[in-house]
């Protein structure tokens, strides 16, 4: 018996932007299924050149994905944006349709799903995040916690594999950073989780990953990187003031 | 800085649960709609025009009556029509013909009953879109469009104005008060060396963040088409009931036509 493929599977992964700029500099990484790993690095790490290839946004470099055992290319497009559930920094970017209900009906009905199943997965995910009742709200009246938590619940409807988060914590008030906390927690589903926010990686993620460059520069239990000064510095990753990752819980 | 409730768009509706709020939007687009195509098909110059337009105003009175829009909010809505107003008001003294005296000022006829027509045409139609912005929220709006088989193209850039005037709105606000909480006026012919820049940046803001909305959208799975949702069927008793504005105005149209 083999065991099952891993959620994610990077393998050499490199990228240029059209106008020359090479982002990606050769990128291997391995999630199992069921992780929660955490995404660390500079701005301008290539952190969002590499999600955005984890569902064939961009494509066309060297080496290759695969999501659950599935190649990453033009064929299997869709069932790849199924599988990875990506939720953007901005949800305003996420959230375009008229009501939170319809939004988070937009990709299962791009799956074709039938139309009590969609209604099913929308409470559903909207339950998982906490929003059960927002339903028939507008996106724009909600607060930005709770838009963030909606912006989850759209890409949980699509039953993903693997749910991608480019720094969920941004912008959050501490209220709305734990809420999200909880709620990602809660969910039995593989995390990649991009961040600058180390003690959030720290509480949420056992495994962190460090880019710096375009390559991958560290990889190990996030309490050891934190813990080790020398490494941080060098990618310029900071703990905030006081903050001690040896005797956090 | 934040908008009202409801947002930019929204500003032009009436919360509230009338009959009128609780037809469908299609049917109340297709009411305003035939309304409209009525008044526009009626003559001006008949000796029964002004009857027929009597009637009109009653009907679309009764109509915000039923809706518990106001006068007052009937006037705001008005205000759009000043530049028919005042390009009506020219015609009476630009038009050629017989003149007749007014107020001891010699103008031409057939200009006074155009204008005449033109005012009372433009009059009836906007009270009637009034009525409906009142009653239709911005987004059933378009959904309503789309259930009328607007194409999908259109349908989408609609639902986009709509979802993201706010956003846009408030990008604007929060650049104008960027602006001048480092000391700028904009008073002077000279701010238009700020302004122009400004409404530049806010293009490009607007045309990136278009460009990750795409990204989002993509990302579910979107490739081209908006799935559709449940189209709930509308009763017959709501088709007449929104249908009355319509036929009761080309029944008037009808007796003017017969009996005139
Ligand atoms: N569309 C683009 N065209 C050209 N270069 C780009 C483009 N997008 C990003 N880059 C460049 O690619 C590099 C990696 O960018 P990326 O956005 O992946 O960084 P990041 O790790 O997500 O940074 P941040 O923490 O600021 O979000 C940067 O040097 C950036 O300038
Ligand atoms: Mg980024």
């Amino acid at each position: 018996m083999t065991a099952p493929a891993p959620s994610l599977l990077v393998e050499d992964l490199a990228f240029a932007y059209p106008d020359g700029h090479q982002a990606l500099f050769g990128v291997d990484l391995r999630v199992e299924r069921g992780e929660r790993v955490a995404l660390l690095g500079p701005n301008g790490a290539g952190k969002t050149t590499l999600v955005l290839h984890l569902n064939g946004i961009l494509r066309g470099g060297r080496g290759s994905v695969a999501v659950a055992g599935l190649p990453v290319d033009q064929r299997n497009l869709q069932e790849v944006r199924r599988r990875v559930g990506i939720v953007f920094q901005d949800p305003d970017d996420q959230l375009f349709m008229p009501t939170v209900g319809e939004d988070v009906a937009f990709g299962p009905r791009n799956l074709g799903l039938p139309e009590p199943e969609v209604r099913a997965r929308v409470a559903a995910a909207l339950a998982q995040v906490g929003m059960g009742g927002a339903a028939d709200r507008p996106p724009h009246h909600l607060s930005f916690g709770q838009r963030r938590r909606v912006a989850v619940a759209t890409v949980l409807s699509m039953h993903p594999e693997i749910l991608v988060l480019d720094e969920p914590s941004s912008n959050l008030d501490p209220a709305g950073r734990r809420e999200l906390a909880e709620v990602l927690e809660s969910l039995p589903v593989t995390v990649l989780m991009v961040t600058h926010d180390l003690p959030y990686a720290l509480q949420l993620c056992p495994r962190s990953v460090v880019l710096d460059g375009g390559v991958v520069v560290a990889d190990g239990p996030t309490r050891e990187l934190l813990a080790d000064p020398v490494l941080l510095a060098r990618h310029r990753l900071e703990l905030p003031y006081g903050f001690d990752p040896r005797t956090v819980p | 800085m934040t908008a009202v409730h409801g947002g930019v768009l929204g500003a032009a509706y009436l919360a509230a649960s009338s009959p009128v709020h609780r037809l469908a939007p299609h049917l109340k687009l297709v009411a305003v709609l035939g309304f409209a195509l009525v008044v526009v098909a009626t003559p001006v110059d008949a000796a029964w025009s002004w009857a027929a337009y009597g009637g009109y105003l009653a009907l679309v009175l009764l109509a915000a009556a039923a809706a518990g829009v106001g006068p007052a909010r009937l006037a705001r809505g008005l205000a759009i029509e000043v530049p028919f107003v005042l390009f009506a008001l020219l015609l009476p003294f630009v038009a050629q013909g017989p003149r007749v005296e007014v107020a001891g000022i010699a103008v031409s006829e057939s200009g006074l009953v155009a204008a005449g027509g033109l005012l009372a045409k433009a009059t009836l139609s906007v009270l009637a879109a009034v009525v409906l912005a009142a009653t239709t929220e911005p987004r059933a709006l378009v959904q309503g469009l789309e259930r009328l088989r607007l194409p999908s193209l259109l349908v989408q850039i609609l639902m986009f104005m709509v979802r993201y005037a706010d956003v846009v709105g408030g990008e604007l606000g929060r650049m104008r008060v960027a602006r001048e909480s480092r000391g700028f006026q904009g008073r002077h012919l000279g701010a238009l060396k700020v302004l122009g820049p400004a409404a530049g940046s806010l293009f490009v803001r607007s045309y990136e963040r278009g460009e990750r909305v795409h990204l989002a959208m993509l990302s579910r799975g979107y490739t081209g088409r908006m799935p559709g949702g449940p189209a709930t069927a509308v009763p017959a008793q709501d088709w007449l009931t929104a249908l009355t504005l319509p036929l009761g105005a080309a029944a008037v149209l009808a007796s003017g036509l017969l009996l005139g």
